[in-house]
């Protein structure tokens, strides 16, 4: 398949897996079986690309002009090689994960989603890929509305509340702002391709630089940047799946994708750098990352505690662009990555725990793990990654961030770094403690040790097999679910020790060796 | 042979064919032969639009008078283009009107109903196609009259209130218009618009052209309601029978504006620099009060047809806005936003029009679940609706990227800002319906059976496909729009 070929289907696969998803509504096995196969084939495809732009090529595409010297148009280059390697890699996992949770929880309206899964990760691919800032504004709300009716997905009073700040937040911050800016940019550069050392870079001055840099990262809304990140917390009510893909991978990390390639592509790292005022940025991302990780501590809904994870991760990949060093934009890139990986372990064992046994706050989890033991070790892995503890992958991309503040000079954000790490073992390491060590409350269940080896947790519950009867029919996720936890906490271990080849994918774009 | 007189047949085939209509009676007849004159018009107005692109304006004498004399019919890529969306719209919404007019009016007099169509759209495509300033105020007059007749068909009672009001404000505004033309008329001895436009800039400064240029402003406004001047738009659009509503929404207002365009640039143009640059001023005060004002109140309506006319009103707004910037990328915009909004709103008032011939209402409360009884009209409704926001992908889209980077070029910031915070209040309108169509249970009484009839769900799908084409194929559109953005500035190209 030519590179160019590649970047067209890789929009297209998950476009075509909808169609038949759609019309296998009746056949659930082989509704599965579609998504599975579309998401094994978007990763075959988007793997394809690797070589290539390892290689240093960066295939294009112009998929039509859209107005007059605006052309829809895809490109492939390091950052979004890497960001849609993850995605549509993720979406593997989380597929497999799907069939479990949601046969698991007698969920309606399946194909709805898993046609708007599909949808979803259409758009996540054409913001990886995209070749100019029009294209990647056009998947930007292309993503923005096909997740509606995921978080929507109950139809209950609570999700069309939820689905109002989403869609609030979000439509309104990028037809606001960042249209705006994308506007303002087209008017001052007369292109908006993206374009190493930016477009930016020598036509614009001082004060309007500050300006359209407030207008982009206050319009990427999905960057969930304080005090426009509520969407996210809001956007749990979603069936988890969708928390665990979208809304810890594809759609935030879409968002900060954007704010990377806005400030490497747009801008140029070498005028931020050489900017007066452009510590503002740094400061609003330490700040929401401080923060967010106090509010986490506060929640008592893991959900929602792993909502305000994700914002305060999120700032970390901020605050690395904004130092607009090479090491930093590596350490940024990089945790896109990591953390895609821990924090989707994380979700899923929320997923897994509210199937199993229908819990949901924290404080109801004593003794939990003593039951699911292998849920809650993943739970351990995936926080040990977002923690940034070797030998797991969180580890690489923090060191980066950290030395990227190192190389700007700015001490004070390795501080805030540091002291974020230890916000984060507050409130992660909590859940695994009570999990396995505080003792079970009566009325929540009763004994507990009837743990199971997760092998046999089988779906249903096989009926005949010993179970404890005073664990209240308590026992591990489905097989499903067990298999995603395992691949995606494996994936933390091993990104540690592949972290090299993240490194060198993103050198070129960083200016570094 | 042909060929050469298609501006003429452009007007004269759907005039002859009114009268056929009232002659057959018979009510499928009088269909097919409104269905024959609105496709016979889209083909000659496609004709006309390639000639003018391949060979520049076409100045036609009519009866071989010459002007400045004679009457001239002149078509230029502007008015070719507003030709195009009239008679577009009419080709599209007449296969749709077959079952919705047979729903809403029963047996009684049918044929009337077709006859006055076809003179309105006889009347809308002459002030697009003429050159004669006295020639538009007699096609808008028979445009006028004929839609007070087609809205006083609607259902409800309220019809007539409603036709009566457009009657009396309409009246107004044709008389301003009237009285302007009288008064260039004495001033200057002719009629022909660019005889017109030449007499008026030999005398630069004249008082009597000045008030007749505010005549003329002000009687069209009217006419394409401008706010404030819109009162006569909500309950006309509400109550005219659907395929009336979804007509004249998307072409009405259209070619006033155009008439409004063409007294602005190519009668008065010398008159620019003038000390009639104020009234820019006004136009760009009034159409931000008309994209708040009337967004903000379409969002508590609860009739949706209601809903979409006062977004109607908010629309305008941003095509009287384009208008006051001065510039080619703004003039674009307006044009632009002529031919997408007529396709976003021809569209979804049809998809309500199948909700009134299903449901028998275009409440909020009776669309409750639409999403699960009518799919696909009520997918219809939210792709037109996200085209009213100007998402990207749709025609909406295009309109608002030209309008905004219009608002740039200027220097505007603040409008580029405004611009931006109504579309806003239109997701708060467009929302609402969502929430009802998709959010509530639908109500037990629904009958049973998928969507409504496909003669009325094809036409409805026509219209919002191409509101999303137009999203990303756009070369007909701005092209055409921009080059006569240029023409009507009397820049070079």
């Amino acid at each position: 398949m030519s590179p160019e070929l590649a970047l067209a289907f890789s929009i297209g696969i998950p476009l075509i897996g909808t169609l038949f998803i759609a019309l296998n509504a009746q056949y659930p096995n082989l509704r599965e079986a579609v998504t599975l196969l579309t998401a094994s084939c978007l990763f075959l495809t988007v793997l394809s690309l690797l070589p290539q732009v390892s290689a240093g090529d960066r295939p294009s595409l112009v998929m039509l002009e859209m107005m007059p010297g605006l052309p829809l148009a895809l490109k492939a280059e390091p950052l979004g090689m890497l960001f849609a390697l993850v995605a549509s890699g993720l979406w593997i996992v989380t597929s497999i994960y799907s069939i479990g949770y949601m046969r698991g929880h007698g969920e309606q309206n399946q194909t709805r989603f898993y046609v708007c899964f599909a949808v979803a990760l259409s758009s996540t691919m054409g913001i990886c890929f995209a070749g100019n800032m029009l294209t990647l504004f056009v998947f930007y709300e292309a993503l923005t509305l096909s997740t509606y009716p995921l978080v929507t997905h109950h139809g209950d009073d609570e999700s069309r509340r939820a689905g109002r700040v989403y869609l609030g937040i979000l439509i309104s911050t990028s037809i606001g702002f960042l249209l705006l800016a994308t506007l303002w940019t087209w008017v001052i550069a007369g292109t908006l391709d993206f374009t190493p050392g930016g477009i930016l870079a020598g036509k614009a001055d001082g004060p309007v630089i500050g300006l359209l840099l407030f207008l982009y990262m206050f319009g990427i809304g999905k960057a969930a940047l304080m005090p426009i990140h509520r969407w996210l917390p809001a956007a749990m009510v979603a069936p988890t799946p969708v928390s665990a893909l979208l809304h810890a991978v594809a759609v935030v990390k879409a968002g900060v994708f954007t704010v990377v390639k806005v400030i490497v592509y747009i801008f140029g790292t070498d005028t931020l750098a050489n900017m007066t005022q452009d510590d503002w940025l740094s400061w609003v991302a330490a700040f929401t990352l401080v923060t967010a990780s106090i509010i986490a501590m506060t929640k008592d809904n893991l959900k929602t505690r792993l909502a305000y994870s994700t914002v305060s991760q999120l700032s970390y990949i901020i605050l690395g662009a904004s130092l607009a060093t090479g090491l930093g934009i590596v350490g940024s890139g990089m945790h896109i990555a990591m953390h895609a990986f821990g924090k989707i372990t994380l979700f899923f064992c929320a997923g897994a725990i509210m199937v199993a046994a229908h819990r949901t706050e924290i404080s109801q989890m004593d003794g939990l793990g003593r039951i699911m033991p292998f849920t809650f070790f993943a739970f351990l892995i995936g926080s040990l990654s977002v923690i940034g503890l070797p030998p797991l992958g969180g580890a690489w991309s923090k060191w980066y961030l950290m030395l990227g503040a190192a190389e700007a000079d700015k001490i004070v954000f390795v501080v805030i770094l540091m002291i974020s790490s230890l916000l984060n073992v507050a409130y992660l390491l909590p859940v695994v403690a009570r999990g396995f060590f505080a003792r079970a409350r009566p009325d929540a269940h009763g004994a507990e040790g009837h743990a199971h080896a997760p092998a046999s947790a089988g779906a249903a519950a096989t009926p005949g097999e010993h179970r404890g009867h005073a664990e209240g029919g308590i026992h591990e996720a489905p097989a499903c679910c067990l298999i995603a936890m395992a691949v995606t906490s494996a994936g933390c271990v091993l990104l540690f020790f592949y972290a090299e080849r993240i490194v060198d994918l993103l050198a070129p774009i960083a200016g570094i060796r | 042979m042909i060929a050469a007189h298609l501006p003429a047949l452009q007007v004269v085939v759907p005039l002859i064919l009114a009268p056929a209509c009232m002659l057959v009676r018979l009510r499928d007849a009088a269909w097919g032969v409104a269905l024959a004159a609105s496709w016979a018009s889209l083909a000659i107005a496609w004709l006309l639009l390639q000639q003018v692109l391949a060979s520049g304006p076409i100045s036609y004498h009519l009866g071989n008078w010459a002007p400045p004399i004679g009457i001239e019919y002149r078509v230029d890529e502007l008015s070719a283009f507003v030709l195009l969306i009239v008679s577009g719209i009419g080709a599209v919404v007449m296969p749709f009107a077959r079952e919705s007019v047979r729903a809403e009016f029963g047996t009684r007099r049918v044929y009337m109903f077709y006859t006055c169509y076809l003179l309105c759209l006889t009347g809308l495509l002459g002030i697009a196609i003429t050159g004669d300033a006295f020639n538009l105020f007699v096609f808008l007059e028979i445009s006028s009259l004929s839609s007070y007749v087609l809205i006083a068909m609607g259902r409800n009672r309220r019809a007539l209130t409603a036709s009566y009001q457009y009657l009396v404000m309409g009246t107004i505004g044709a008389t301003f218009y009237v009285i302007g033309i009288g008064l260039l008329y004495a001033e200057t001895g002719t009629l022909n618009m660019a005889d017109l436009a030449s007499r008026i800039a030999e005398q630069p400064g004249s008082r009597s052209i000045g008030v007749a240029f505010g005549f003329i402003v002000i009687g069209l406004s009217l006419k394409l309601a401008l706010f404030p001047l819109h009162l006569w738009l909500p309950n006309a659009y509400t109550y005219a029978p659907s395929m009336v509503s979804a007509f004249l929404a998307a072409t009405a207002t259209k070619v006033a504006l155009y008439a409004l365009l063409r007294m602005v640039y190519t009668v008065f143009e010398s008159d620019l620099t003038l000390g009639l640059v104020p009234m820019y001023a006004m136009f760009l005060g009034l159409a931000l009060f008309a994209m708040f004002a009337a967004s903000t109140v379409a969002i508590f309506q609860n009739n949706l047809k209601r809903m979409l006319a006062y977004s109607s009103v908010a629309q305008i707004g941003y095509m009287i806005l384009g208008l006051s910037y001065i510039n080619v990328t703004g003039l674009t915009a307006t044009i632009v936003h002529m031919f997408n909004h007529a396709m976003i709103k021809g569209g979804m008032f049809l998809a309500l029009g199948c909700c009134m011939y299903r449901l028998g209402s275009v409440h909020i409360r009776d669309l409750a679940g639409l999403g699960r009884t009518m799919p696909l009209t009520a997918a219809a409704l939210v792709a037109g609706g996200l085209g009213l926001i100007g998402v990207p992908l749709t025609a909406g889209f295009i309109s608002k990227w030209y309008l905004v980077l219009g608002a740039i070029e200027r220097g505007w910031w603040p409008v580029a800002v405004l611009i931006m915070l109504s579309s806003l209040l239109a997701v708060a309108y467009v929302w609402r319906m969502v929430e009802a169509m998709y959010f509530t249970p639908p109500p037990e009484t629904v009958p049973e059976g998928m969507d409504t009839r496909l003669s009325m769900l094809i036409p409805t799908w026509v219209l919002i496909g191409a509101s999303l084409y137009f999203g990303v194929q756009t070369e007909l559109t701005v092209g055409v729009a921009r080059d006569a953005a240029t023409a009507l500035l009397g820049m070079p190209r």
